[in-house]
């Protein structure tokens, strides 16, 4: 059963179209560049940072990767822009550069 | 036994000639004849004039269509006799058996001038005595039975036997008087 | 050992169906697809199968459940009526679009109305362009054997298309007929186990069914799909092979009765087809080159081998138990004319439509269409193709 997503582009072909369309394993998501959709950049302030994490949750597109605990730059691959981050943060630690890819 | 035999029973809905159709071709099958048996569908409902088939025969029965020139046709309840022309198409080498209580010169002048055999048989009497109820479609089939030859009337009761005890399981009681309908039946029946 | 039985059509449906075990089976009742659900949960109750039942409340969420538990990696079936498949209707093309090998016992019944409840054709009809395989049944022991053999079609890698296995309601489905079957063991072993390479259910390796695709993918997913309907023709064959082998019944995308020779053919599908070849035998008798092509596999269309198993013959008629509404001939005679037009084949042809709504067919009916056919009396009315036995 053809299961290979990597041929799913714009371009792919009907022959390798997977069965039904259907998508086989996990995060595949992984593989779209949300990022590309993103037309102002959320910048971290690493300074201001109180490392709270209220952040980290609200991203729809889990952006803002966690390590030992502690948030770290954005994903800018997946970031869409979207701004809900800088929202929520209660320390001005995520500034939104308007129309900066 | 004949090549092709061909039954139409004209009943009302509610008195199980449906079932006895099935039951028909129930006990030929187990003579190793190969059968058809259906109902003519309609509404559905408690006293609506219905339809039912079936065809016994020594070779494969591929045709569905209804029965319009039956070998013999069982009128399971009298009273069709005034609004349905149930000897249609009927064979005068065949026969018309009429479940009535009454002898066969009042009822040929009801049947649109059919020329052969016009058996009876009174189905109430047979099944209240056996049974206590009124419930025609054994004490007919029997007598389809007897007058069609389809089978000898040995294996018929044999079959009928197994086949109550088979439907029946769960009331046991009633193989007796069903059983004795048939008995009943098949002597009672008068050409 | 073949066993000498006696069951109506849904009886024997609901057979094979014991004897396949399947794993779930959503369904809401329709007369008269009715019994069939009614037999496999009294199977269930007596714990002859452990398919789980599920009890429904529509035609619509029976297709769907069919369909959701196909996708988690169960072996689903339904069954249904007119109606009932009409309210199937969008889920019929999600079956086939998420390639799920579902199988749909189909009992023929017209559509309203006004409101009827015996056979025609009208339903399955309707449902011929959803991307199902459609399997036409002539009696009781056809339904059975198409009912055994859906599964390995449908579930074979090159296929993954969902099968609908189609009777006449009442003349076949509630008439009772001598029957030959198979072991229950000899049917598991056909059947088989079914081993899905990718389920909903396998946490080791998840997967998503039924995704968006944009117009950039549709036409693509569609073009995957006709592949398989393209590719079952190959899987129906063999797989009728094998079941020869196993029952010494053959089957084919249809059969040809006496059509070798044949001057006049009556193409037709369904229970009706006996009465044809009653009359193709009397006529036979008389020294009359007649007979009658029966279509078993509607979907996919056999246009190829049709115009083959055609090409002697001087005359057809092209007999449709349902009406299209196009103006010019029922469904089935359109598709036959296609075929033979590619064909490059110029029989003269009569389209016909009979038996809606459980009107009756006899053998003397189609001694008559016979005998026009020979006559070249291939007149027709106010349209262009014929009603048969229509009060005028």
């Amino acid at each position: 059963m053809k299961t290979d997503i990597s041929k799913q582009g714009l371009d792919v072909k009907w022959q390798d179209m997977t069965i039904g369309a259907s998508i086989v394993h996990s995060g595949g998501s992984e593989q779209f560049n949300t990022g590309e959709w993103r037309v102002d950049r959320p910048i971290f302030l690493v300074d201001q940072c109180k490392q709270c994490l209220l952040c980290v949750p609200v991203c729809p597109d889990s952006s803002i990767p966690v390590v030992d605990g502690k948030r770290t730059d954005f994903d800018y691959d997946h970031c869409k822009g979207c701004g809900i981050c800088a929202k929520v943060c209660p320390f001005g630690a995520i500034e939104m550069k308007k129309g900066v890819k | 036994m004949k090549g092709l035999t061909e039954i139409r029973w004209h009943g009302r809905g509610g008195q199980g000639a449906k079932t006895a159709a099935l039951l028909l071709a129930d006990v030929a099958f187990s003579t190793g004849a190969e059968v058809q048996g259906f109902p003519e569908y309609g509404p559905e409902r408690m006293g609506a004039p219905i339809t039912a088939y079936n065809r016994v025969s020594d070779k494969p029965i591929r045709v569905h269509s209804n029965i319009y020139a039956p070998d013999y046709v069982v009128v399971v309840d009298e009273t069709l006799l005034e609004d349905i022309d149930v000897t249609a198409g009927l064979s005068e080498e065949g026969a018309v058996i009429i479940n009535t209580a009454k002898d066969k010169e009042e009822i040929i002048p009801l049947l649109k001038g059919y020329q052969g055999r016009v058996c009876t048989i009174d189905a109430r009497k047979v099944s209240m005595e056996a049974l206590g109820m009124y419930f025609p479609n054994s004490p007919m089939l029997a007598a389809v039975i007897k007058v069609s030859g389809i089978m000898p009337e040995e294996k018929f009761l044999e079959e009928m036997q197994m086949s109550y005890e088979h439907k029946f399981a769960s009331k046991p009681q009633v193989i007796e008087g069903n059983m004795k309908a048939l008995k009943i039946a098949l002597k009672e029946v008068k050409e | 050992m073949a066993i000498r039985e006696r069951l109506s059509g849904n009886e024997a449906v609901s057979t094979a169906i014991r004897q396949i075990n399947p794993d779930v089976m959503p369904a809401f009742p329709i007369t008269p697809s009715t019994e069939i659900p009614q037999y496999v949960s009294s199977y269930v109750a007596d714990g002859l199968i452990d398919t789980e039942f599920v009890a429904v409340e529509s035609e619509h969420s029976a297709m769907s459940a069919t369909i959701g538990a196909s996708a988690a990696g169960a072996r689903a079936l339904t069954a249904t009526s007119s109606a009932g498949l009409a309210l199937m209707w969008e889920e019929l093309h999600i079956a086939s679009s998420d390639r799920v090998p579902v199988v749909l016992a189909l009992v023929n019944r017209a559509l309203s109305g006004p409101i009827n409840i015996n056979a025609d054709h009208s339903d399955g009809m309707g449902a011929r362009d959803c991307g199902w395989i459609q399997l036409y049944s002539e009696d009781n022991q056809e339904a059975y054997d198409n009912m055994v053999m859906a599964f390995r079609i449908a579930e074979h890698p090159d296929v993954l298309l969902p099968v609908m296995v189609c009777q006449d309601g009442f003349i076949t489905s509630h008439a009772v007929q001598n029957i030959l079957l198979l072991e229950d063991e000899e049917v598991k072993k056909f059947v088989g186990e079914y081993t899905p390479e990718n389920y909903l259910l396998n946490a080791e390796n998840p997967m998503a069914v039924g995704p968006y695709a944009v117009t950039n993918y549709y036409m693509e997913a569609r073009r995957s799909m006709a592949e398989g309907m393209v590719a079952s023709r190959k899987v129906i064959l063999d797989i009728a092979r094998e079941y020869e082998t196993l029952s010494g019944r053959g089957y084919s995308f249809f059969e040809e009765y006496h059509t070798k020779d044949a001057d006049y053919v009556i193409v037709i599908m369904g229970s009706a087809s006996g009465a044809a070849k009653d009359a193709c035998d009397k006529l036979r008798a008389k020294g009359k080159k007649v007979g009658v092509l029966k279509i078993r596999v509607f979907r996919p269309f056999p246009a190829a081998e049709l115009a083959a198993a055609l090409k002697n013959a001087k005359a057809i008629a092209a007999m449709d138990r349902a009406e299209s509404f196009s103006g010019n001939s029922g469904p089935m005679a359109a598709e036959l004319k296609a075929a033979l037009f590619d064909a490059k084949q110029c029989p003269e042809i009569l389209s016909m439509v009979y038996g809606l709504g459980g009107r009756d067919i006899t053998v003397e009916d189609m001694e008559m269409i016979y005998a026009d056919l020979e006559a070249g009396n291939f007149e027709c009315k106010e349209l262009p193709y014929r009603y048969v036995n229509v009060r005028e």
